[in-house]
């Protein structure tokens, strides 16, 4: 029974027995998949690669549901109250063209380089000393990142359900750091495979309802319109200018500052997702595994965007941001997705849509552990540290790995907690060296001259080109202007400016240092760069099972919904 | 995925489906015969009987097909 003490008086809705009992439920089945596979990880290669033995659909769901934390379907749906439908290109062209170009150009060398991880990848191309940047830096920010999430997520149950803080923190970090440490790579993507099928369940419900509310998704149009400006359901329309959308940002920064560098940066060379297809069975899966998640990925707006444009529909009050909303005892944007749950969920879906949450959370968390407990294992301290280890040391070193994880994780949720602003930075930081990582990977893979030295300067200089933007913007909020080259730019302009900026610096540093430096041999780059190495064939199948088939179907659709929403 | 000997995650799949739709249903008809006070918007189209019926549903179908004692095809 669970004390009393946990609940506050306030709470934006209240559970009944079913609900909890379907939260009950959910937390056991993921214990038992945990308890289940513990005998299915026992060498290194169970542990941390899952055997190799996924197929595309389970490494393609545990792709996507790495990503669809608690806290970014909340967070977007909120953002679609405060933009519009502007927030769908995070969904469309932030994401569908990178994951196509991971399966189609990416995917096959980092499966045939047999690598463990994306810095693993790095010691091949490049050298130990750009793997030691890469791993650090990944290592120490998916463990903040991770503990950051995991605060925020603890903050919203506290909103939502008036859950204790330390409860949430406490129930959901141990319930993830047990399957993993148990049932290792494996066990996080059963357990997101779960997830993903209970997020769908618990939040398609809203959008049905809402669209029968509205009266259909011309009415929820005009009634935008009238409520807040025509603006907020074009896509592309009303990106000529920063002035023109609610947003401040123009079409150069979405289309290259998220579609060609931070989305790239983050789909192909973020190990956090990267590893889920490592894990796949051939190079079919491998090649297949991210078109499904591609497919699936461009309905996600279902059920995070649309319900943000439902609730500013339908929903009688006004949200507002977060500092806002806190003074003065209203509801903030990122409330909305509990709002409209709350409003058509009863006993039972209610539980669900709960439940939805928490496993978004914790598929976000197992991610983001199960990543580092791999990086920290084969990426700093086998190299580094004790090289002459046994697999079943490796094995022992990643179970407790990830029990130091999870309790840094816990250690960075409390130090949020006294320190609010921790958060921004640490979020800030995470950002600093996507963009630049991209670089460096497919330069790496695409251009057989970039050499070693250059490989780690350029990462360097992008990711400390970045740091800087950043700075000067915090010192001198003018400054933004010149960053996102416009006075109407507003923040999001900024990150996808930084990171276009910093991407540049990294292209360029490296080409640079690369011609001042001695290339690599072709034998020495084969099998790591593209031209060099013979990429390795799915097979002779018939057309509509070969991956470059469906990954044409996804990017058709792709190119018909941003036409129809135009 | 199914593993040699093992239990697919499909399986799990269906578990979890079909006990939650299970106890949605059951809500719901619970809810039909004994309205609430405060019923959320759209009560009456009573989401949570065929909502929970359809998970029942298809949580079932997955047990059925790959369950641990059906032979691997």
């Amino acid at each position: 029974m669970l004390p009393l003490s946990m609940f506050v008086s306030t709470r934006l809705v209240h559970l009944s027995p079913v609900d909890i009992a379907i939260i009950v439920f959910y937390f056991a089945l993921v214990l038992t998949i945990g308890f289940y596979l513990r005998g299915r990880a026992n060498t290194g290669e169970d542990f941390f690669m899952a055997g190799r033995e996924m197929t595309a659909w389970v490494a393609g769901l545990s792709f996507l549901s790495a990503n669809l934390g608690a806290l970014e379907l909340m967070g977007w749906a909120g953002s679609a109250y405060q933009y519009g439908i502007l927030a769908t290109h995070w969904y469309w062209i932030g994401a569908i063209p990178a994951m196509l170009f991971l399966a189609l150009v990416m995917m096959p060398f980092y499966y045939i380089s047999k690598t463990h991880s994306v810095p693993g990848y790095l010691k091949l191309r490049f050298g130990e000393s750009s793997r030691a940047l890469s791993a650090i830096s990944f290592a120490f920010m998916t463990v903040l990142m991770s503990g950051v999430n995991m605060f925020a997520m603890a903050k919203v149950m506290q909103i939502v359900l008036g859950w204790d803080i330390n409860f949430s923190i406490w129930v959901s970090s141990l319930t993830v750091g047990i399957y993993v440490a148990l049932g290792g790579l494996r066990s996080a993507i059963f357990n997101e495979v779960l997830q993903f099928f209970l997020i769908w369940a618990g939040a398609l419900l809203i959008p049905i309802l809402g669209l029968y509310e509205a009266g259909g998704w011309t009415n929820l149009k005009v009634l935008i319109a009238q409520r807040a400006s025509d603006q907020y359901v074009h896509l592309w329309s009303t990106l000529g200018t920063f002035a023109g959308n609610p947003m401040g940002i123009n079409w150069v920064g979405i289309v290259f500052g998220l579609g060609a560098v931070i989305s790239m940066g983050y789909w192909t060379t973020d190990f956090l997702v990267v590893q889920r297809i490592l894990a796949a069975k051939d190079i079919r899966s491998a090649e297949m595994a991210p078109i499904i998640g591609a497919g699936l990925k461009m309905m996600v707006p279902l059920i995070v965007i649309l319900p943000g444009l439902l609730g500013l529909a339908v929903l009688p009050m006004k949200l507002t941001g977060e500092s806002g909303a806190a003074a003065a005892g209203l509801h903030s944007y990122n409330d909305v997705l509990p709002l409209m749950l709350a409003r058509y969920c009863g006993p039972g879906l209610l539980g669900l849509g709960i439940t939805a949450l928490i496993a978004g959370f914790m598929s976000g968390m197992a991610g983001n552990v199960s990543a580092f407990t791999t990086v920290w294992t084969y990426d700093i301290y086998r190299p580094f540290i004790n090289s002459k280890g046994s697999d079943h040391h490796y094995v022992n070193m990643g179970r407790w790995t990830t029990v130091i994880g999870v309790l840094v994780s816990v250690g960075t949720a409390y130090l949020v907690m006294q320190f609010a602003s921790i958060m921004d930075y640490v979020q800030a930081l995470f950002s600093f060296f996507i963009a630049p990582l991209f670089g460096t990977v497919v330069l790496g893979m695409l251009w057989k001259r970039a050499t070693g030295p250059a490989g780690f300067w350029g990462l360097l200089c992008g990711t400390a080109s970045s740091i800087g933007m950043w700075t000067w913007v915090k010192v001198d909020p003018t400054a933004l202007r010149y960053v996102a080259l416009s006075p109407n730019a507003k923040g999001l302009a900024q990150d996808m400016f930084q990171a276009l900026w910093s991407f540049l610096v990294c292209v360029t540093v490296t080409v640079v240092v690369s011609y001042a430096t001695k290339p690599k041999t072709d034998a020495e780059l084969t099998g790591l760069v593209y031209g060099l190495t013979p990429v390795p064939s799915v097979g002779d199948l018939p057309f509509y099972e070969k991956p470059l088939f469906w990954a044409g179907i996804v990017a058709a659709v792709f190119v018909v919904l941003n036409i129809i929403f135009w | 995925m199914r593993d040699e000997g093992g239990v697919s995650i499909w399986f799990f799949i269906g578990i979890s489906l079909l006990v939650n739709g299970i106890l949605i249903t059951g809500a719901g008809v619970w809810e039909v015969f004994h309205p609430p006070e405060n019923p959320v918007v759209l009560f009456h189209l009573h989401a949570n009987v065929w909502w929970g019926a359809i998970l029942l549903l298809i949580g079932l179908g997955y047990c059925l097909q790959f369950s641990p004692g059906r032979k691997k095809s």
